[in-house]
């Protein structure tokens, strides 16, 4: 029955996530970071960042995989669990 | 009693910044110093508080601990996940809501200020000068909002499914709420001041938001389905507040 119904909310998730993609087949798809600092300078053109970030990833490439990692992180965890979820159902 | 100081704390805030207490993240260096400080000053009680909260939880409910580290985990997908929205650009959900409403607004502060220290560091997302402010936006108004309204809609007697959704969905887009309204703060239109600049900034982030905080409601909702599942092996203290209610 959850199970069920877990499958038909992930269903749509994945929907929502994918039709954007259909929609707007022109866009650029960019981060809406970068448009906030776009918006910045054009409500203050003087406005100059303070202060630059630490540590920038080199590239594209190196950023994704961070990002990657973060995530394999998080879903290795989650995945854990529910795995102990089930492991002690067969234990009892 | 612990509420009540709770609920003066955030009044106290929203005194404090009479405009908003409404924010994707900051970049680096992009809120000017003294912004950036007062987010942080109103910031640090709630992680005290949540820092201690974390202790108890480790110290007193060690069977809890695995159930901290799953909502933790959550909010490591999900803000790691950039997803693209309607509106042509990308984004991504917070995953705070779920730990709001399992742990309360004040553990889950602490969870995403951790987040939010990987990725300034490491990702050069958000930045270390605008953590405070960022912190605030996701892990203090994110879950405060998501954590009452789930209260809310449960004492109505809306089911916690319903409850958990409206509350992770609404706690989403509450987060870029802020962020808008904490650029608005720091950069008002020239003429006519912060509430122009507060829709345009809105017009960046919140509108890019709705679809990806509707996502993050229905995987919250997968996740409480399969605790629920399972809530007769071990998970039975489940939600943090009902086992208050009855002590």
């Amino acid at each position: 029955m959850m199970k069920k119904q877990n499958i038909i909310l992930l269903i749509l998730v994945v929907f929502l996530a994918v039709f954007p993609l259909y929609l707007q087949k022109e866009a650029e798809f960019a981060g809406a970071d970068d448009q906030a600092s776009d918006m910045i300078s054009e409500i203050n053109p003087e406005y100059k960042p303070w202060f630059k970030n630490v540590w920038e990833p080199p590239s594209g490439e190196v950023e994704s995989f961070l990002f990657a990692l973060q995530a394999s992180i998080g879903a290795g965890f989650i995945g854990y669990f529910f795995g102990y979820l089930k492991g002690t159902k067969f234990t009892r | 009693m612990k509420k009540y100081v709770m609920i003066a704390y955030f009044f106290a805030a929203g005194l404090l910044v009479p405009s908003v207490g409404y924010a994707m993240h900051i970049m680096e260096g992009f809120l000017p110093k003294e912004h950036a400080v007062v987010w942080l000053i109103i910031l640090l009680p709630v992680l005290f508080i949540g820092y201690k909260q974390i202790r108890e939880i480790v110290t007193c409910h060690p069977e809890q601990k695995m159930l901290l580290g799953l909502a933790a985990a959550f909010i490591f997908v999900l803000s790691a996940l950039k997803i693209p929205s309607l509106t042509g650009s990308c984004s991504h959900a917070t995953g705070v809501g779920l730990s709001a409403v399992l742990f309360g607004p004040a553990v889950s502060s602490v969870l995403s200020g951790i987040v939010l220290v990987f990725q300034a560091l490491l990702l050069a997302h958000g930045g270390i000068t605008t953590w405070g402010a960022n912190t605030f936006s996701m892990g203090v108004a994110g879950s405060f909002v998501a954590w009452g309204l789930f209260k809310m809609t449960t004492t109505m007697g809306l089911s916690k499914k319903v409850g958990i959704f409206l509350a992770a969905t609404v706690g989403d887009l509450t987060t870029y709420m802020v962020t808008a309204g904490q650029l608005a703060l720091a950069f008002p239109d020239p003429v006519s001041g912060f509430w122009t600049s507060f829709v345009k900034f809105i017009g960046v982030f919140a509108i890019t938001q709705i679809p990806l905080a509707v996502c993050e409601g229905l995987l919250s909702v997968v996740v409480y389905n399969t605790l629920v599942d399972n809530k007769e092996r071990g998970f039975s203290t489940l939600w943090r507040q009902d086992q208050g209610e009855h002590e």
